[in-house]
């Protein structure tokens, strides 16, 4: 039972990594500077890296004999638990950076907390994604600023892009029973911790970007459930396209 | 001194292996050449992250996926390297891409190839990069310091960059008859153009005299294109995969294969901009361009407002 709470709550940090890295991918070769065609396509190669240990850890919870890419590859839209804040369409480069702030500032107290796991291997995932997670909130927080301090085109595209996406940050902070049952053993920290934390560096960042918070506080989830948005369908028809087309093969 | 006496001490130079570097007096004409080489070569690395970086979303692994990104970003690296060895010459980086975009400058015309399968990347990587890669070694030695320098770098990723595309295409080669085939048809289709990278046939080439003279070449196109074949002739026989050429054969006088002429109506097409994807290329370098602008100019009004904020 409480492998399969384990194996449930990195299955959704593998998912979550997978799935914004596919999404940055997207942008190789067509960044708005060449700098950032790397520093996007570099993020997306730490999260893959990323995605790789964390399903390599999540297969040898599940002990069925899958390796990471069954698990990245071989499954059904409905049996993917990343939040649907990661898989929302790229848009202009300040929805991509946007996405990816939320996101970082997000993980990375949750990394800094799961460092402390005494689950062994996922402090150590956590210890070895934390450096690379704190270089891409550096990254990400400064083009918010530059964008929202910058001018008055990227000032709206940065604002447009925060009252798009709003809507998706609350379910970074899902929790459910799975959470609850690794909470009481002490091996995950609690949502309410993180969010705290997360609220603190969007708070500041984006006040120091002159750009301001939503007052619709309207939310939703789903994506923790395995209830994607539409866009998720196309996303993993490319993602998974090798593998079904040719199944059973090696490459 | 005398333009003439400038010229002599500068061939002089060159003959004693002595780097030119930006400060130095050159003759216009030598400038102009590097100015145009290194930038067509950067636009090559540049142009060259739109086939593959096609396959990032589609890469059938994990490891094939991150090793695929990893790749394309060396080249945006490459790319950012040899602009910055053409500003040294005292062309802007911004000029250097408007001249692309306008379609003064080319690239490589490989790079106007589709990539349509999975094999292609691994083909890419073996004949494009190992093409790419006989043209480089040669210029780590070329007279222009910054160029030189850039290139050392350059070819080391390149080298791996071809045995990471080997490695890939061995895997098809031993795998199942379907991933046999799909190597196959992808080394039907990249084996000419991947000839063609070396450029039209010394008698045709406009500028090769002067620029091995200057030492920015060292080998012509034919000496360069002859060692290509003759190294990759062995890699195809390993990997069970034929060259689509039946005019290929060992010439034991020459102590080289004999290969059948490249078709130079299609070479020339491709250069002109008819190639199946010309149009396609520039139109994703322009589109980012364009739709960046707004970024770009974020960053310099937010550059200038901190300047005025510390200066006040």
């Amino acid at each position: 039972m409480q492998e399969s709470a384990l194996f449930e709550y990195v299955l959704r940090l593998s998912d979550d990594s997978l799935i914004l890295g596919q999404r940055l991918g997207e942008w190789c070769g067509h960044g708005p500077i060449l700098e950032e065609d790397i520093a996007l396509t570099n993020i997306s190669l730490d999260l893959i890296g990323q995605a790789i240990s964390l399903y390599d850890f999540a297969a040898e919870l599940e002990g069925k004999g899958r390796n990471h890419d069954q698990l990245a590859y071989l499954r059904y839209e409905n049996e993917y638990k990343n939040v649907l804040l990661v898989e929302q369409p790229n848009g202009d480069f300040a929805m991509t950076i946007l996405r990816q702030f939320f996101f970082d500032a997000f993980r990375l107290p949750l990394y800094e907390a799961l460092m402390q796991s005494p689950v062994a291997q996922l402090a150590a995932i956590a210890a070895k994604s934390v450096k690379e997670t704190r270089y891409h909130l550096k990254h990400t927080s400064e083009w918010v600023i530059r964008m929202g301090d910058g001018t008055e085109e990227s000032h709206q595209r940065a604002q447009a892009a925060i009252d798009h996406l709003w809507r998706f940050t609350n379910e970074l902070f899902y929790e459910d029973a799975n959470d609850h049952t690794l909470q009481a053993e002490q091996k995950v920290p609690t949502m309410a911790h993180i969010q705290t934390q997360w609220m603190a560096t969007v708070t500041s960042v984006l006040q120091e970007a002159t750009l301001e918070i939503p007052k619709n506080n309207w939310k939703f989830d789903g994506g923790r459930e395995g209830r994607h948005s539409e866009h998720m369908g196309y996303l993993l028809s490319d993602l998974q396209y090798m593998q079904r087309a040719y199944p059973n093969m090696e490459w | 001194m005398t333009q003439a006496e400038q010229e002599i001490r500068f061939q002089e130079k060159i003959d004693r292996e002595i780097k030119i570097e930006p400060n130095d007096w050159m003759p216009d004409e030598y400038r102009q050449t590097l100015i145009r080489q290194i930038s067509q070569h950067a636009h090559s690395e540049v142009v060259g992250m739109l086939p593959e970086g096609n396959w990032i979303t589609r890469a059938p692994n994990l490891r094939r996926k991150a090793v695929l990104l990893a790749k394309v970003q060396d080249e945006a690296g490459h790319g950012l390297y040899l602009y910055s060895a053409v500003e040294t010459l005292g062309t802007s980086r911004e000029q250097t891409i408007d001249d692309l975009h306008s379609g003064k400058a080319k690239y490589s015309s490989i790079f106007n190839y589709p990539a349509l399968t999975w094999a292609d990347i691994g083909t890419i990587g073996w004949l494009v990069d190992g093409a790419a890669i006989m043209n480089q070694v040669a210029l780590c030695r070329t007279s222009y310091g910054p160029y030189a320098r850039a290139m050392v770098k350059i070819c080391k990723e390149e080298s791996f960059h071809q045995r990471q595309g080997y490695e890939s295409l061995t895997k098809l080669c031993n795998g199942t008859p379907q991933q046999k085939a799909m190597a196959q048809d992808a080394m039907n289709r990249f084996w000419w153009p991947a000839l063609m990278m070396f450029g039209p046939s010394d008698a045709d080439s406009t500028h090769s005299d002067q620029s091995i003279k200057w030492k920015i070449k060292r080998f012509t196109n034919d000496e360069l294109r002859q060692n290509f074949v003759d190294a990759t002739v062995a890699q195809a026989e390993i990997l069970g995969l034929t060259i689509p050429d039946p005019n290929l054969k060992w010439n034991e006088a020459r102590g080289h294969y004999d290969f059948s002429e490249i078709n130079w109506d299609e070479f020339w097409q491709v250069v002109k901009g008819n190639g199946p994807c010309n149009k396609e290329r520039l139109a994703a370098r322009v589109k980012a361009k364009e739709e960046g602008a707004w970024v770009r100019e974020a960053a310099s009004a937010f550059a200038k407002k901190r300047d005025m904020k510390k200066s006040a």
